[in-house]
């Protein structure tokens, strides 16, 4: 725990990537297996549900920390994090504990799981007994399952290839799918040689990077191939072994989820990886990714939804045939090799060729691309004919050249403290248009603004409270942002009867004021009216 | 009449006719210290500790009147008696305790009791019945380390960023923090640079015969073409506002850290900016208000600046005749305080 405690101490003072980088290696050099493998676990986001309720371990902690109900709350509200609250509060502990961080993790924590309330608080008191500050607050961190540093799982990569003395690109492939956290994982994991055999493992994705400015940049247009770029769950469907797996980009194993696109790859020959795109998609085409999420929702399949949401695999890349790794070939090969794979499968199958897009010239393109939104589609994708498929966000080769966001101009109506760095400013902010007189709020939004802008407003929103909920300040109506968003459907659930896709501030119209911000038709005209409504149960995969 | 009343100049003692660290300019203004929220120009005369002569010298125009008093020697203007007491906080600081027809009251300023600063005087707590305390850190949250460790925890940044090649640029209130972090300092790591807004006062506090290692005023070393810049392995203490100017980059490389009582909550340390945030600060901790409080056996106590209303519900609940009081003095601002030269050079200015 010690030494975890000076990792996240090196990784949270500083901003630089390479200094990251570096103290990531320092501690995978030396730190034990089984430690290791907790620190991959949790530096990847990985986390133990939390399982000792909030309000027992804050009472708790008051009692740790001897201080008054009242005061614990003010302590909060300055620090703003739970974890690091409990943490100030308690009494300085004379000494760190030397106990590893996989003791702590398996002799300490997992068994709060199970444990009753009297278990639990006896537990929790004896830990907190024999902790330092450091400890205590990433400890308090990991029982809240709100363990947070920054650092990208590249870099986690970057630095374990580093001590391994591994290409990253390999740790990249072993570290993907499912793994447990054990000692005899994180030996395989830096162990030297080839990427592992394990079956189910998809490849890390590549991904494309956002064009900004015109394509014309990219150079001769026959160098590259378009796409649409299609909205739904980018995944990796793997046929080895006589298994099929189905991935998502999140990562998670959505095999039984998808039973149509399983029973495809059922039928792939031995030895098949192909990179694609779930979509929901009926006998006229393609449908709005909320009729996808109608599907994610749901708990169990039945006829009916399988019916209501049927869904189609576009394949965009071949990976992998007859148990060859196929990355390194030019994409227009590995295209070709691909289009005969799901030739075999007949035009009315539910696998699909991504169709290509042609154009003459780039101006062609952003033709057909204006008509991205009635294909439902967020634009163009561009690649390059000749690139082999990298790993993870490289630049150069992939681009998506996405349509423009819808936008819209909302008053700030609700203000809410942020989290983490944020924890003492308003940032968290709920969005309103008119409606025959009034503001309703249709959209919350949390970035988007510089530093200096979130300053500015949340002074603002101190000095303009007019009402105060719980956290939530109703604020004077005056301040006008554009707010920008991905994709909109109606909704019973929302008091607007909308609800927006990834809202985000655009920028700070500082120029209007609140007699300019836009209605409620303008949204609903935005709908269209043959977008389905949104499920009731929303629950996003990736 | 309570022999303290606040009225809009600041705390005034209307029997000795003289204000407390008043706002605006009066005729007898008793200071503190010489921080800029609680020493203003303009007053007729000023009364200061003995030993806060020459750094309220350096924050006043040359023709200001300042009489000066040595610690607990008492004066008496009007039949009130006036003596200074130690605060702690920085070079010269002091409580002012009042004593009027057998009723002693104490006004403290910004204090932090516990000492372990050789750059100033440590504070003294001294018995009254009506005691005026700063809430700066009026809250549990706020405990800090020793000196020790402290000590500690500078040099071994200092040495890593020297090790490095880097280096390490410290960010502190030029009147007593960038002091009492020099006097911290172990020079045998490296050269000890300065910005000009803290060197001034570095001349200050020699004068009154502070002990500070060896400084050079960063702004009037001369690197000519061609030759290694001085900056690699050294320590340079600059005031909060040089974080983030122009100024700053000729240094590169270096770490940089905030040396406050703020960079105690991880959110505000990583808000700043800074590799490093160093919980410093001149004034007093939870613990160390409610000591403080306690050792003067006041019945009645004042709180000013800072978490008023916790400390007061607190002091209540404890059964303390506790009060809010509403001064605009502003402790330990967290952001950077507007009267700190920005960028060097700013010298020339008349």
């Amino acid at each position: 725990m010690k030494r975890f405690a000076d990792l996240f101490a090196s990784l949270d003072e500083t901003t630089k990537t390479n200094a990251k980088i570096a103290a990531l290696a320092d501690y995978f050099m030396v730190a034990d297996a089984a430690d290791a493998a907790w620190a991959v676990y949790f530096l990847t986001g990985r986390k133990p549900k939390q399982v000792v309720p909030t309000r027992f371990l804050r009472q708790w902690a008051l009692e740790a920390a001897k201080v008054p109900d009242w005061l614990f709350d003010e302590s909060y509200h300055a620090v703003g994090d739970l974890a690091e609250t409990m943490a100030l509060l308690m009494p300085e502990a004379p000494v760190a504990s030397e106990r590893p961080l996989h003791e702590w993790v398996e002799e300490r924590l997992l068994p709060l799981r199970g444990a009753d309330e009297g278990g639990q608080r006896r537990a929790l008191l004896q830990a907190w007994a024999e902790l330092d500050a450091r400890q205590r607050f990433l400890w308090n961190k990991l029982i809240t399952g709100a363990f947070r540093v920054g650092v990208s799982q590249q870099m986690v990569i970057l630095g374990i290839a580093r001590a391994a003395d591994l290409a990253p690109s390999i740790l990249a492939h072993r570290l993907m799918g499912e793994w447990r956290p054990t000692p005899e994982f994180f030996r395989a994991l830096v162990a030297p040689g080839a990427a592992a055999s394990d079956p189910s493992r998809p490849y890390p994705y590549f991904l494309a990077t956002p064009l900004e400015g015109g394509p014309e940049q990219l150079g001769d247009i026959s160098e590259w191939l378009a796409e649409w770029k299609w909205d739904g769950i980018r995944s990796q469907l793997i046929r080895r072994s006589g298994l099929t797996f189905l991935w998502s980009r999140g990562e998670e194993l959505v095999t039984e989820r998808f039973p149509e696109i399983s029973a495809i790859g059922d039928r792939l020959p031995e030895g098949t990886v192909i990179d694609g795109e779930i979509l929901p998609w009926n006998a006229s085409g393609v449908l709005p990714f909320a009729e996808l999420q109608r599907r994610i929702g749901r708990k169990s399949l039945t006829k009916k939804v399988l019916a209501e949401a049927p869904v189609t695999l576009l394949a965009y890349d071949l990976l992998e045939e007859g148990g060859v790794d196929l990355r390194e070939l030019p994409l227009e090969q590995r295209r070709s090799r691909l289009a005969e794979i799901v030739a075999a499968f007949g035009p009315e199958s539910r696998l699909k060729l991504s169709p290509t897009v042609e154009g003459e010239s780039y101006a062609d393109l952003a033709h057909q691309r204006e008509a991205s939104r009635q294909r439902n589609v967020e634009g163009l994708m561009l690649k390059r004919r000749s690139s082999p498929y990298r790993v993870g966000r490289v630049r150069g080769d992939w681009w998506k050249w996405k349509i423009d966001p819808y936008a819209i101009d909302a008053v700030l109506v609700y203000a809410q403290r942020g989290n983490g760095k944020r924890a003492s400013l308003y940032t968290d902010y709920t969005f309103a248009v008119w409606d025959d007189g009034k503001l309703v709020p249709f959209a919350k939004a949390y970035s988007g603004l510089t530093d200096a802008e979130i300053r500015q407003v949340d002074a603002f929103i101190r000095k303009n409270t007019v009402e105060k909920f719980g956290p939530v300040r109703t604020v004077k109506p005056e301040m006008v942002f554009e707010i920008g968003f991905e994709g909109i459907a109606r909704s019973t659930r929302h008091k607007s009867g909308i609800a927006v896709r990834f809202p985000r501030i655009l920028r700070w119209r500082t120029d209007k004021t609140i007699d300019d911000a836009d209605k409620l038709e303008t949204l609903q005209a935005m709908v269209g009216p043959e977008t389905p409504e949104e499920p009731n149960e929303q629950q996003e995969l990736f | 009449m309570p022999l303290l009343t606040l009225s809009d100049a600041g705390l005034y003692c209307a029997a000795g006719g003289f204000h407390i660290d008043p706002w605006k300019p009066v005729a007898r203004a008793v200071v503190t210290h010489a921080h800029a929220d609680h020493l203003r120009g303009g007053s007729e005369r000023y009364l200061v500790a003995k030993t806060g002569e020459t750094v309220t010298r350096a924050r006043l125009p040359d023709q200001a009147i300042i009489d000066t008093l040595p610690y607990g020697e008492q004066t008496r203007h009007q039949g009130v008696g006036i003596s200074f007491h130690p605060a702690g906080h920085v070079l010269g600081s002091a409580q002012v305790r009042l004593e009027h027809q057998g009723e002693v009251w104490v006004a403290s300023g910004d204090y932090r009791p516990g000492g372990g600063n050789p750059t100033c005087e440590s504070f003294e707590p001294v018995r009254c019945h009506t005691f005026i305390t700063e809430s700066t850190f009026g809250l549990p949250i706020y405990r800090w380390k020793s000196a020790e460790d402290l000590t500690g925890d500078l040099n071994t940044w200092w040495r890593a960023n020297a090790d490095a090649g880097r280096a390490s640029i410290v960010y502190a209130y030029s009147l007593g923090k960038a002091q009492r972090l020099l006097a911290m300092a172990d020079p045998s790591i490296g050269p000890i640079f300065t910005h000009g807004a803290v060197e001034r006062l570095n001349d200050a506090y020699r004068a009154a015969g502070v002990k500070l290692p060896p400084t050079q005023h960063a702004g009037k070393i001369e690197v000519k073409r061609g030759e290694k810049k001085p900056w690699a392995g050294s320590l340079i203490v600059a005031p909060p506002s040089a974080h983030g100017s122009t100024w700053v980059r000729t240094f590169a490389p270096f770490s940089a850290a905030i040396a406050s009582g703020w960079m105690r909550i991880r959110g505000t340390r990583r808000r700043r900016a800074v590799d490093r945030g160093l919980v410093l600060s001149d004034h007093a901790d939870w613990p160390g208000l409610l000591s403080a409080i306690e050792a003067t056996g006041a019945e009645q106590v004042w709180v000013t600046h800072g978490y008023i209303a916790v400390l007061v519900r607190y002091l209540r609940e404890r059964g303390i005749d506790a009060q809010g009081v509403e001064t605009r003095f502003v402790g330990e601002a967290e952001a950077e305080s507007g009267d700190e030269a920005p960028t060097e050079p700013t010298e020339a200015a008349p």
